[in-house]
């Protein structure tokens, strides 16, 4: 077994997918390497991979004008990466950078795309799981928008 | 809520009330040190008075003792009195340390306070954090905002005596970067090996190097045993709602997990019912409550 293929069989992510569809999987990763600083992808660019990370932080950001960059979410070792090579128009809503030496294993969106849309019991199972990551995400996102260490929430009481 | 009668009765000396009407009467104490954390947080450390030694420790004159989680009364002369956590060590009994957010009327003249005024004290009120019945275990520590600060004195503690408990994770979430409460501490802490740190931020710019992300998300990377942790969490309730949430996930049940407790407050001694909270008072019962004993309270709404 090679190493890419032990990663991906032992992650929690792929766990319970059947033998026919691991080897589909196994045959679309490639491992990968960003020093700090690099992009994993850029916003507007076309999203055809995603990434799970053996290693490293990646930082999610966007360019405010005038404010400059801000990071909103950074995602980490065992985490995945990017869902936006699932869903039309396949372009990447953010940039995603390395904030240190990220190892990964980049994997084919274009090539799983078509097999998901061929075997529709693949396509659902990779649905249901990155439906948990926005699920996640949204929830997190939430709790982000809602300030809760703002002033407003109010400390009225003991702090 | 004590009636007239109460109150005259403890007058004639009723012990029990007794002390609570002298745990009424703020004693002056002397700012000897400010120190501004962040923006809007400071901490304050008072020089403890005779009085307050006599009043609230039973006459013991070894300076001021608390438990990790107690809080107290700090009364700003002539604008208002606000229950403030106590922050300092709980064993350097010759200083009261708090750290304060100006937040309000009185907490907003507090941060303009200077050295070698004086602030009125009562207490130490309230309940603790279990760092006692911690021995032995594995003791995971989250903090939301400065909610960290009613758990200083808890990581204090703990640290005195690390030998005695498991792992110890501390997990810190807050606004932005220039929001982090005792950095320095935490990184001392951190280099001691001893104790796991994650913090977190919500959001940053581009030249911060650490997480980013509400501070639930940073319970999946840690580990910790379910069947042997204590859970100990401060920080604002929708913070702590979720952070109990995703603990309960990873097998932790709710007799495991400690919470304390925000609510306005006025006697501190559980006699006005300001800080009533459904059959419990925060100043008395709490502020450190077990979840389960709370828990259909903190889930209902309007309480």
């Amino acid at each position: 077994m090679d190493t890419v293929e032990r990663i991906l069989r032992e992650h929690p992510f792929f766990r319970g997918f059947e033998e026919s569809h691991m080897e589909t999987i196994l045959s679309c990763g490639a491992s990968v390497r960003f020093d700090a600083g690099q992009f994993l992808y850029r916003e507007g660019e076309k999203a055809n991979t995603f990434y799970l990370i053996r290693s490293g932080r990646v930082a999610l950001e966007t360019h405010i004008p005038e404010q400059g960059t801000i990071v909103f979410q950074t995602i980490g070792e065992d985490e995945i990466v990017g869902w936006a090579w699932l869903f039309p128009p396949f372009l990447w809503h953010t940039d995603a950078r390395a904030i240190e030496t990220v190892r990964a294993i980049a994997m084919n969106g274009i090539c799983l795309r078509a097999k998901c849309e061929e075997d529709h019991e693949l396509g659902y199972e990779m649905m249901k799981r990155f439906a948990q990551i926005i699920i996640q995400r949204l929830r997190a996102s939430r709790l982000q928008l809602l300030d809760i260490y703002g002033t407003h929430m109010g400390t009225g009481g003991r702090t | 809520m004590a009636s007239i009668t109460d109150l005259d009765r403890a007058h004639v000396g009723e012990t029990k009330s007794r002390v609570v009407l002298d745990s009424m009467a703020p004693i002056p104490a002397k700012v000897r040190q400010i120190r501004r954390e962040t923006n809007d947080v400071f901490t304050l450390t008072l020089e403890p008075p005779a009085g307050i030694i006599e009043a609230f420790n039973g006459g013991s004159a070894n300076g001021f003792t608390f438990a990790p989680g107690q809080f107290n009364m700090l009364y700003l002369f002539g604008v208002g009195e606000v229950p403030i956590s106590i922050s300092g060590n709980p064993l350097n009994s010759k200083q009261i340390v708090h750290t304060i957010r100006a937040t309000g009327t009185v907490t907003d003249r507090m941060k303009k306070i200077k050295r070698g005024d004086m602030l009125g004290v009562r207490g130490p009120f309230g309940s603790h954090w279990p760092v006692e019945a911690s021995k032995g275990h594995d003791v995971v520590i989250v903090a939301g905002g400065i909610g960290l600060a009613p758990l200083r004195p808890a990581i204090y503690h703990i640290l005195s005596q690390r030998e005695l408990y498991g792992r110890v994770i501390l997990l810190y979430g807050t606004r932005a970067p220039a929001d982090i409460l005792y950095a320095r501490e935490l990184e001392r802490w951190r280099g001691g090996f001893d104790v796991e740190i994650q913090v977190t931020v919500d959001t940053a710019g581009s030249n911060w190097r650490g997480n980013v992300g509400v501070v639930t998300t940073l319970i999946p990377k840690i580990s910790f045993d379910p069947y042997e942790t204590i859970a100990m969490i401060c920080g604002p309730e929708i913070m702590m709602r979720f952070t109990i949430k995703e603990l309960v996930k990873y097998g932790l049940t709710y007799e495991k997990i400690y919470i304390s407790m925000e609510r306005n407050m006025k006697c501190a001694v559980g006699l006005c019912g300001h800080c009533q909270f459904g059959p419990k008072f925060v100043c008395k019962d709490g502020a450190v409550f077990r979840y389960d004993q709370i828990k259909p309270f903190f889930e209902g709404r309007e309480i």
